[in-house]
């Protein structure tokens, strides 16, 4: 293994080089603007709802207690299912497309790439609208299938769990896709010859080096899509309707609805909680250490 | 000899429109330490990487050990490349590099086990072998490279530029290693590279390469001592060259006349006829430097004038101004004692016809 020592010197010695000063700005702007507003909310989560919606600030653990409730356990387990599916399609989706960008000529790459974000120039709001125009009864999909003959009737897909699956696959695969580009496009491509030539077949000149060697890509994707789509809001919201609740919308429905802040904020910090404790046992188990060894 | 252990026939290949292999020919035996030298862009990395597997020929056939490799992928061919940059699995440790190639093929868990400890004994990395890649130097990693293709006891090893990333002093070391290893082994070597002086050292025989064609094959010895075009006198050590006439021909030697210099005699070795353009190379060290115009004993006798002395230590490198058009070097070997030449000076440059070749192109 690595020498410890030797690492953590070199890094800090290259760190001492460098003044604070210009983190400054950053680390007023997060503190202002991040962390004073969480710690905000970690203190209305102890607090209780007052009678008109206010918050009562009687130190209480009710609020938390209340999420042991099969109620809002359903809603988290609807959540963390949805995320974990949309980053595992994401993945296979992207995994390809990322290799076949990084291995494309250079002059094409930056096309590929380009046509990847172009998503981004419109509104997030207005591209979900227009899922709810193709994924609706009447909707494009059902109308292509149908005259195509594929179907007899038309399919309901919008308001359910496929719908906020779609709309979260399609949201969030260019997150997939950079990360694993940038991945790709480093690795060595001898390193891969070399496999090949070693006797390794295809599956194994994947899975054996490859696979391993992109792996930082694959973990970077699968925090950029995981992470935003535990918490989605819009897409469960439009394209799921009144059934399919997420995390996102119970928050919003218990702080702007019922008005309950102080069980909304304890909702929020479960949230987070359960997020930064899966990206910590990425790192108990070693694979950025693993990763950053390799490079 | 049986069967050759390489059988390359009339190889062409394409690059877009260039041709980047053109109808070559070569055949190897099995133990030879065979090398292709030649400038960069001149096919000799193209004919690895087709003998490889990595690329298809357009035209010409590849046989190894008697078997076509036509339309067989790297994978199921029996040979194993020495990548440029070595090409180390960076995930892999050391001993797990080396045991891939025996992994992927099967082999059971305890043969691969002494199988890459009795590699890595050979190139003496034993005790690096829970090491990473990045954590060994350039000449260890280099030798990981040349273990993990040696343990596969493929039919043939290729080499691409094996030394080419390593420091001047490492190199003179590796390429007596690389040579001992070889011979240790007993396997074919392919060797890929743009140093002929390396080449010389290690080989059994050189191919000079220019333009996706093979100019020559033959020993070191042959290359150096009897190039057969002045590109390949120039390519395989440093030559002087003069082109002149053909003024006579007899059954050893041939006399030709240049411009403003005394009739020279050479030795040859394609059909002369009298009055042909041809060129005279020399090798810069068997050039006797004199001040005396009566000493004798050597066949040609040319004056000229030091233009530029370099000290070199162990030897000193002359510039000579024979005409106009031609100028020399010539190496003197550092005897001690001797006085040096001083630039300016007219001095005579002297050799025997045995050591400049006419060449016709």
């Amino acid at each position: 293994m690595i020498d410890p020592s030797s690492t953590a010197s070199r890094h800090q010695s290259t760190r001492r080089r460098h003044p604070y000063w210009p983190l400054i700005p950053a680390v007023l702007w997060m503190l202002a603007f991040f962390l004073l507003p969480l710690l905000l909310v970690f203190a209305i989560s102890f607090a209780s709802r007052g009678l008109y919606g206010g918050v009562r600030w009687a130190f209480s653990l009710t609020n938390y207690a209340m999420l042991i409730d099969p109620l809002y356990l359903g809603i988290y387990g609807r959540s963390l299912l949805l995320a974990s599916a949309a980053t595992f399609i994401c993945l296979l989706i992207g995994y390809p497309l990322a290799y076949f960008i990084a291995r494309a000529p250079a002059r094409w790459q930056g096309v590929w790439l380009l046509l990847v974000i172009i998503p981004f120039w419109t509104n997030f709001l207005v591209r979900t609208y227009a899922w709810m125009f193709i994924l609706r009864t009447e909707g494009l999909l059902n109308t292509v299938l149908l005259n195509v003959g594929m179907i007899r009737a038309p399919i309901e897909i919008l308001y359910t769990d496929w719908a906020v699956l779609i709309g979260l696959v399609y949201g969030y695969l260019p997150f997939m896709v950079l990360p694993l580009y940038a991945a790709i496009e480093r690795l060595n491509r001898s390193v891969v010859e070399a496999a090949w030539d070693l006797y390794a077949n295809g599956w194994s000149v994947f899975w054996r080096v490859i696979f391993p060697l992109t792996k930082s890509g694959v973990i970077a994707g699968c925090l950029l899509v995981f992470i935003p789509t535990i918490g989605a809001y819009i897409t469960p919201d439009l394209l799921g309707g009144a059934k399919t609740m997420m995390v996102g919308n119970l928050i919003q429905h218990e702080y702007l609805v019922i008005r309950d802040w102080p069980f909304g904020s304890a909702i929020s910090f479960v949230l987070m909680a359960l997020v930064v404790l899966g990206v910590l046992m990425y790192f108990k188990r070693g694979v950025f250490e693993d990763v950053e060894e390799r490079r | 000899m049986g069967t050759a252990s390489v059988e390359v026939r009339d190889l062409v290949k394409y690059h877009g429109v260039t041709l980047a292999v053109d109808r070559c020919s070569f055949s190897i035996q099995p133990g030879e330490f065979f090398s292709l030298i030649g400038p960069s862009g001149s096919g000799k990395t193209t004919t690895l990487r087709l003998l490889a597997g990595f690329e298809q020929p357009d035209h010409g056939e590849i046989l190894i050990e008697g078997r076509s490799m036509q339309s067989i992928a790297p994978n199921h061919r029996p040979v194993n490349l020495v990548f440029q940059n070595y090409a180390l699995f960076p995930h892999l440790t050391v001993f797990k590099n080396v045991a891939f190639g025996l992994e992927m093929r099967h082999v059971t868990k305890s043969e691969v086990k002494s199988r890459v400890e009795a590699a890595l004994d050979m190139v003496r990395l034993r005790d690096k072998s829970d090491r990473f890649p990045s954590q060994l130097s350039g000449g260890e990693q280099q030798r990981v490279a040349l273990a993990r293709a040696l343990v596969n006891r493929p039919a043939v090893v290729l080499l691409d530029e094996p030394l080419g990333a390593l420091d001047q002093q490492l190199r003179q070391d590796m390429r007596i290693e690389l040579k001992a290893i070889q011979e240790q082994v007993g396997l074919t070597f392919i060797c890929v590279t743009h140093h002929q002086e390396e080449a010389l050292t290690m080989s059994d025989r050189v191919a000079v390469m220019n333009r996706g064609r093979i100019l020559q094959i033959g020993s070191p010895r042959e290359m150096y001592e009897s190039p057969r075009s002045a590109f390949v006198a120039n390519f395989v050590g440093t030559s002087n060259q003069l082109t002149g006439r053909v003024d006579e021909v007899n059954a050893a030697v041939c006399r030709i006349h240049a411009s403003g210099l005394p009739t020279i005699v050479a030795r040859y070795q394609a059909t002369l006829t009298v009055g042909m353009p041809i060129t005279l190379t020399l090798r810069p060290e068997r050039l006797d430097l004199s001040r005396d115009p009566h000493e004798s004993g050597f066949d040609n006798r040319v004056p000229a004038r030091i233009e530029k002395a370099i000290y070199n230590g162990s030897d000193m490198h002359y510039w000579l101004r024979l005409s106009d058009q031609v100028l020399w070097t010539a190496r003197v070997v550092n005897g001690g004692d001797q006085k040096g030449f001083t630039v300016g000076e007219s001095i005579y440059v002297r050799w025997n016809a045995g050591d400049g070749v006419a060449l016709t192109e």
